[in-house]
């Protein structure tokens, strides 16, 4: 595989190191003088110097070759949206990675059609809604395709839906999938009776939150 | 007729006090408070001071209900992102942007967007003005 990793910082260089050791070939592009000089002992002719969102730049790493995977890791989400974008429309690249450092800036890579991203905050975050029982939604799972995504709630007592019936429920915006009760699962049907202390499973929207918010949790 | 200007530099404050006169509404965007003293004294159209990438700043000079937006900070990448928020989000009728390269001025001006590349005015400017010297000769 050729891959293009744009950005040499910590995630850039080691993304473009491993990828060295798995045996594919990678052109680092790194924008900074000092930080070039620094990765060009170690990358060699393997390394470039210069701004990764410039199209001669982008073209001399090889990317019209084509390049099967252009990573976009640098500290600047504008940068990584255009390189995500210039790669994607005008090089018609096929996979396009890029790197989300401010996660207000998510709802931006998907306005411009960049599906896959990852974000380190996102994901700590994610990492501490399931370490930390908080008696909130943890985020299961997004389905971005679909617009939907699957959470996870442990019914509050006191919670309007404890001791209620699914089908009593006014969820609109929601529907129930499971139910968890001293380590066995069911499904959640109409006649499923919810206690205090249940984990539920449901599927959402995204952002369409507050139903269940409302009648599971005790606001 | 509601106007935004996002980037308040020598370009955009111009534009920006320009449109002021001819009586539009015009509301300034820019990251530094300090760029609010290039609209000068007599400035009483808005200001609000945030990243043109965040969407909340462009809501709060009010992007939903402007009539055309100026972009024009410092950085091209982050032009490019602006315009298309103001374009695919918020469907504001004119997005004029200011790009500096030239390469992505031709590639976002192919995609609809309505680029205006000074790089490329100089640099025909210029070769045009040395043809006239060669005729003229």
């Amino acid at each position: 595989m050729f891959a293009i990793v744009a950005g040499g910082g910590k995630v850039g260089a080691t993304v473009a190191r491993t990828l060295l050791r798995r045996g594919h070939e990678v052109t680092l592009v790194e924008q900074r003088a000092d930080r070039y000089e620094r990765l060009e002992q170690e990358f060699e002719h393997q390394i470039q110097l210069g701004d990764a969102t410039e199209m001669f730049v982008l073209e001399r790493a090889g990317i019209a070759r084509p390049a099967e995977i252009v990573i976009a890791v640098t500290g600047d989400d504008e940068d990584n949206l255009v390189i995500g974008q210039l790669s994607r429309e005008k090089y018609e690249v096929e996979r396009v990675i890029a790197r989300v450092n401010d996660p207000r800036n998510q709802q931006l890579f998907d306005l411009l059609e960049i599906p896959q991203t990852v974000s380190a905050t996102q994901m700590v975050l994610g990492l501490i809604e399931h370490e930390v029982p908080a008696h909130e939604l943890i985020h299961l799972l997004e389905l971005k395709k679909e617009n939907l995504e699957i959470v996870e709630v442990e019914i509050e007592p006191g919670a309007p839906a404890a001791g209620k019936r699914v089908d009593e429920l006014a969820l609109e915006d929601a529907r129930l999938i499971s139910v968890l009760r001293d380590g066995k699962a069911e499904i959640a049907v109409g006649s499923t009776k919810l206690q205090a202390g249940d984990q539920v499973l449901a599927i959402l929207e995204p952002g369409r939150e507050d139903d269940l918010r409302r009648l599971l949790l005790k606001r | 007729m509601r106007a935004i200007v996002v980037g308040c530099g020598r370009v955009g404050s111009t534009v920006a006090k320009t449109l002021a006169e001819e009586g539009w509404d015009v509301t300034a965007v820019d990251e530094s408070e300090s760029a609010l003293a290039r609209l000068g004294e007599r400035w009483r159209g808005g200001f609000v001071i945030g990243h043109g990438m965040d969407v909340a700043t462009l809501r709060q000079a009010g992007i939903e209900n402007a009539d055309a937006l100026v972009v024009a900070t410092d950085g091209d990448n982050t032009n490019i992102v602006v315009a298309q928020i103001a374009q695919k989000m918020f469907d504001v009728d004119t997005v004029v942007v200011r790009l500096l390269d030239p390469a992505r001025a031709d590639f976002y001006a192919g995609r609809g967007l309505d680029v205006v590349c000074p790089t490329k005015t100089a640099y025909e400017t210029l070769t045009e003005r040395v043809r006239a010297a060669r005729v003229r000769s």
